[in-house]
């Protein structure tokens, strides 16, 4: 009888190769479309096509010759740099304040800190740059770095948030027993521990940064376009293999940012969840 | 809670005291969470405000409701529902594609695990510009979907697939299913492995253990990605505004037609607060089931 109903338990491979089969198909459905752009950016021709009848770098030659482009990266490289360099101390003292109140003061303001994450972008985009418009933001890198913040502050939150969680505050108590400030404690000895996860939320803050495209449709035009602006401008008007070759640029260091954080996530495992 | 409790705590003085000191730090400490309100009242409550504001003001400049009477126009209608089919099918499709993954994620060991994790992870870290850019490529008439279609000769001539309604659920499928994804895979995880080995000993057949035993279990990790997916597909902007070729009218491309090429801000902002109305009830309905910020840490 046990060992009969231990061996019904053992879920044997042959019996799962519709589910080995099934999510083969869908990691491919995921996959595909994030690497074919590649091979088709080397193509020689005026049209998308893959395979690619004949292969060249002219369209890579295009983008990193085209002074435009290279305004628009250089643009959106400055806007994302300087999201981060705000967003992350403003999201991480945000986070610390939080674990350091009792939760049912912290519900609240948690919701409002992912209120980016909710209200619909369009909506977002629309009401920035009405008020921008009064203001005179629109077109300028301040208005793309204060929203680039605003989109940026619930990633920090939560990755630093949950880097917190799993800090053992009595670190901290410690080191003011031996006489340390708040702020020395805070900075000598939790940040430390936690540095992984703001790192982590960095990184989330650049890339949210850099992406970022519906509200730059609104606010960001003509010289001062960020990239995913031209690109979208792009795609709507022409599909040339030129944004092939921007996307693979893209798609590349999507994957060199991913095994980052694959190796700095490994010393403080569970930290940066 | 802080240094000076936990070392007077033995004492014997007044624990109002204490209580009133409390809350003095919970106030201090909320003060380093103010930069962050600051930037996200400024940069988003105040646009949205203003937006509010806006939707109640009619065309002679006094307070009316006719840009919400407006939305019973056929035309919203038609968007409405529109928006509301193609969410409902991204949902559903999400989830037929997304839980057996999530199951086969959690079924391995972590080290095959995080070699498929990067299936995942990886469109979830590309731009969505990007991934919409590829579909856009792959599904064009002459794209590689159709003539691979054409060869296996399932079909005879290319048929249209992106400019419509199919390109954007497709798009839109690809690029929400991670987020339902990660909740489900990360509810799933937790799911102690024993329950079905209990449920086995107690004569339970595979299928059986899992729709009574491990099903049950992950549905916190299903109700998270369900909403989450859905109220993403309904504000959704990028995806239909490339691939539905003007044929697809989506809440949010109303909302963006409405600004920029009628300049009718009243009519636009109205759509908008509603949109973000709707949103905010179906997170609210879920809120009385469990927390909303878990469903965004629980990534």
């Amino acid at each position: 009888m046990l060992t009969a109903a231990a061996s019904a338990t053992q879920i044997r491979h042959y019996q799962r190769l519709w589910l080995y089969g099934l999510c083969a198909l869908i990691f491919t459905f995921l996959i595909v479309p994030c690497v074919l752009i590649v091979p088709m950016s080397f193509s020689a021709s005026n049209y998308l096509e893959f395979p690619p009848r004949a292969w060249s770098l002219r369209w890579y030659r295009e983008f990193f010759d085209s002074a435009e482009w290279m305004d628009a990266l250089w643009l959106s490289l400055r806007v994302a740099g300087l999201t981060t360099l705000i967003a992350t101390p403003i999201g991480t003292a945000a986070a610390y304040g939080l674990s350091q109140m009792p939760e049912r003061l912290t519900k609240p303001l948690r919701m409002s800190f992912l209120l980016p994450m909710i209200v619909p972008n369009i909506l977002v985009a629309i009401g920035v740059f009405f008020v921008f418009a009064r203001l005179g933001l629109n077109n300028t890198v301040t208005g793309l770095v204060l929203v680039g913040i605003m989109l940026a502050l619930p990633f920090v939150l939560v990755t630093v948030s949950s880097g917190l969680q799993s800090f053992d505050g009595n670190l901290e108590r410690a080191a003011r027993s031996l006489g340390a400030t708040r702020l020395q404690a805070f900075l000598t000895v939790t940040v430390p521990q936690i540095k992984s996860s703001i790192a982590a939320g960095a990184l989330f803050a650049f890339v949210a940064a850099f992406d970022e495209v519906v509200i730059a449709l609104y606010i960001s035009s003509g010289e001062n376009s960020t990239l995913p602006r031209r690109m979208f401008a792009n795609i709507r008007d022409q599909v040339d293999p030129l944004v092939a070759a921007v996307s693979s640029v893209l798609v590349v260091a999507s994957i060199v940012l991913l095994l980052i954080v694959q190796i700095a996530k490994r010393p403080e495992k569970g930290a940066a969840r | 809670m802080t240094g000076m409790i936990a070392a007077a705590s033995s004492g014997t003085a007044d624990a109002s005291y204490f209580a009133r000191a409390e809350r003095r730090e919970a106030w201090s400490f909320a003060l380093l969470a103010l930069p962050g309100l600051v930037v996200i009242g400024l940069l988003l409550i105040v646009p949205v405000g203003w937006l509010f504001v806006l939707s109640f003001i009619g065309k002679d400049g006094g307070v009316s409701l006719e840009n919400y009477a407006r939305l019973a126009q056929p035309v919203y209608v038609i968007t409405f529902v529109t928006t509301f089919q193609i969410a409902g099918i991204v949902t559903l499709g999400s989830i037929l594609l997304g839980y057996p993954v999530a199951y086969l994620l959690s079924q391995l060991s972590p080290r095959a695990a995080a070699i498929c994790m990067i299936f995942v992870i990886l469109p979830f870290w590309t731009s969505v510009l990007v991934r919409t850019y590829a579909w856009l490529v792959l599904l064009q008439r002459r794209g590689l979907i159709n003539s691979w279609l054409v060869s296996l000769g399932i079909i005879n001539e290319p048929i249209p697939l992106v400019n419509n309604f199919i390109g954007t659920t497709i798009g839109m499928l690809h690029v929400l299913l991670p987020f339902m994804i990660l909740p489900l895979y990360s509810s799933m995880k937790t799911i102690d492995g024993d329950y079905l080995k209990a449920a086995s000993s107690c004569g339970a057949s595979p299928m059986r253990a899992f729709w009574d035993v491990f099903f049950p279990l992950s549905r916190p990790g299903l109700f998270a990605g369900t909403v989450l997916v859905f109220i993403l597909s309904l504000g959704f902007y990028l995806t239909p505004a490339l691939l539905g070729g003007g044929r697809v009218s989506m809440w949010s491309m109303q909302i963006a037609t409405n600004v920029s090429t009628y300049s009718n801000w009243g009519a636009a902002s109205a759509l908008g607060v509603l949109l973000l109305v709707v949103t905010i009830a179906i997170l609210a309905a879920l809120n009385k089931v469990f927390r909303v910020d878990k469903l965004y840490g629980g990534r």
